[in-house]
């Protein structure tokens, strides 16, 4: 079968990989490599050997960039998977309704990040005009407004998520730890949570991804501001590719260590919770 | 008080709180409601008061006024084709895709399916620049055009959904077939495309959800000339200019209404389907 297949190359796999090569393959390598040189566009682009990488750590915008976006995920990865294992836990109890519930927490998730953002950035300043202040006042209210837009969108999926993995508990297990005594509170430590490892893999990876990446509600929501420093490590790319000319090399650079950064993270943390999980 | 009457007690109190976590979670969209039918004076006054008084409402102005600006029906227009194509397209160049790398087993295709994995962890704007350039270049900035650039950036995750399930069943239907006579053409439309259908539903979900909403791509490639639902409501926030913020919360209706309507129409598909892409990726 394999030699029959072979011959339908150019039917079955060259057109897909006609796509992948133009939108991912090719830019891929083409970035690799400008990531090494000046360039203003990808005709004109002259060698430069480490400069533009040194120009990054030089200039402290990116590492600012890189704090706050840290910052940002490490406690959107909390509060989402918390709140969201709280909902799963209510929503998988003898309740009326739950799928409404489900319907409803889930709903946010579907809206894109620029109407999200805009939705936030009206809500919030609206909330803060109050106190005579606006988003972009401060930092500290951009980051915080970013963390709750972040767990508006995330919470009703990850939720959907732990559910599953609390209804793929088996009865006897947990009846097995009621009948030895177990109160409730041993039950979701000792069973319920090591059981549903996989759902915490699944949904730490995404959470730590998603705002690692973060950009479109970024952009609608503070656009950086003040200044610079509500900028996360996607929009700081973007503004030094698109935001003056002379930095495209520079901002190649920062994509690559970016892309580092990411892949690191997504591979590191898939490796420790397979083990967690195997363990478990 | 007896056992029944405490469980009743613990379920009205769970109720409670999951009807005022409903409000919570529903406001944000409620009041954009709202403050669409708002001058746009009394939104930046007090955005969280309900129009009641003839003062403040402005019946469909802000509508009028932001469907002119950032011509939303043309957008809407752009926004459906190029998200029906799309995803058609992955779906159906893809699952041949895949099947093509999971039953022939060579160097190639091994270190082909690496690729599309990898492509999968590395962030957008790690192509954006050099990507945006070859679309120019290859004539790829027009609503047409930008599908080949979709389908290259989804199959990443495609053939990884449509893979994985192509191994799970035994190759023998698909052998019985060719020996019976069938060409792969035949054994492909005929025995395996049938069975991959939940697996496209699936794809296609995914797929749909992330090219609606997507903004930086047709931004970049298509963004000046034909504008998608979010790169138009983004382009209302102009240059330094202030926001018409009535304007803008009308569009945000607009943008959100369809996305409701397909959530509940397809409520059951999608989240499976995000349930099951979540899984396995």
């Amino acid at each position: 079968m394999q030699k029959a297949l072979k011959k339908y190359f150019a039917l079955f796999a060259l057109p897909g990989l006609i796509c992948f090569a133009i939108a991912f393959f090719i830019p891929m390598v083409m970035g690799i490599i400008l990531s090494f040189c000046e360039f203003s566009d990808v005709t004109n682009a002259t060698w430069v050997g480490l400069e533009n990488f040194k120009y990054i750590f030089i200039n402290g915008e990116f590492t600012d960039a890189l704090l706050f976006t840290v910052k940002f995920t490490l406690i959107s990865v909390i509060s989402i998977n918390i709140i969201s294992f709280a909902l799963a836990l209510l929503l998988t109890r003898d309740v009326p309704a739950t799928n409404v519930y489900r319907t409803i927490f889930f709903m946010p998730n579907l809206i894109g990040g620029i109407v999200l953002g805009w939705i936030w950035q009206i809500i919030l300043n609206g909330y803060l005009l109050k106190y005579q202040v606006t988003l972009v006042t401060d930092p500290k209210y951009g980051f915080w407004g970013l963390v709750i837009l972040m767990n508006w969108q995330n919470v009703g999926y990850m939720m959907i998520i732990y559910i599953a993995g609390i209804i793929n508990i088996p009865r006897e297990l947990v009846e097995a730890a009621q009948i030895d005594g177990a109160n409730k509170r041993t039950t979701l430590f000792n069973v319920t949570i090591p059981s549903i490892m996989p759902s915490i893999t699944i949904c730490s990876f995404l959470t730590l991804t998603n705002g690692f990446k973060l950009f479109d509600q970024n952009l609608a929501l503070t656009n950086g501001g003040p200044g610079k420093t509500t900028e996360m490590l996607a929009l700081n790319i973007f503004n030094t590719f698109y935001g003056r000319v002379g930095f495209e090399g520079v901002g190649q650079a920062k994509a690559v260590v970016f892309t580092i950064f990411v892949a690191t993270l997504a591979l590191t943390q898939l490796h420790f919770t397979r083990k967690r999980e195997v363990e478990a | 008080m007896s056992v029944a009457g405490k469980k009743k007690k613990t379920t009205i109190i769970l109720s409670i709180v999951l009807i005022l976590l409903t409000i919570a979670f529903l406001a944000p969209i409620f009041i954009v409601f709202y403050n669409s039918f708002k001058l746009k004076f009394f939104i930046n006054d007090n955005p969280f008061a309900i129009p009641f008084n003839t003062d403040m409402f402005a019946g469909l102005l802000n509508y009028d006024t932001g469907i002119n600006k950032i011509h939303f029906f043309r957008a809407f227009g752009y926004s459906l084709f190029i998200t029906v194509f799309s995803v058609l397209a992955i779906t159906f160049i893809t699952s041949m895709l895949a099947w093509y790398l999971t039953r022939v087993k060579t160097k190639f295709t091994s270190i082909t399916f690496s690729l599309l994995m990898f492509s999968m962890i590395v962030p957008f704007q790690m192509v954006m620049f050099t990507m945006s350039k070859t679309a120019n270049i290859l004539h790829l900035d027009n609503p047409i055009g930008i599908i080949i650039l979709y389908v290259g950036f989804g199959c990443g995750l495609a053939t990884f959904l449509f893979s994985g399930f192509i191994k799970s069943v035994p190759i023998a239907l698909e052998e019985a077939a060719m020996i019976d006579g069938a060409t792969p053409v035949q054994t492909f439309f005929l025995i395996v495309l049938p069975m991959l259908k939940s697996t496209a539903i699936t794809v296609a979900i995914l797929d749909t959800m992330w090219i609606w909403n997507d903004y930086l791509l047709p931004y970049l490639t298509i963004g000046n000339d034909y504008k998608t639902i979010p790169v138009a409501i983004q382009y209302l926030r102009g240059g330094y200019g202030s926001v018409d913020m009535g304007a803008m919360m009308a569009m945000l209706v607009l943008a959100m209404i369809p996305v409701i309507i397909f959530y509940l129409i397809c409520q059951k598909f999608i989240i499976s389907g995000v349930v099951a892409g979540a899984v396995k990726g």
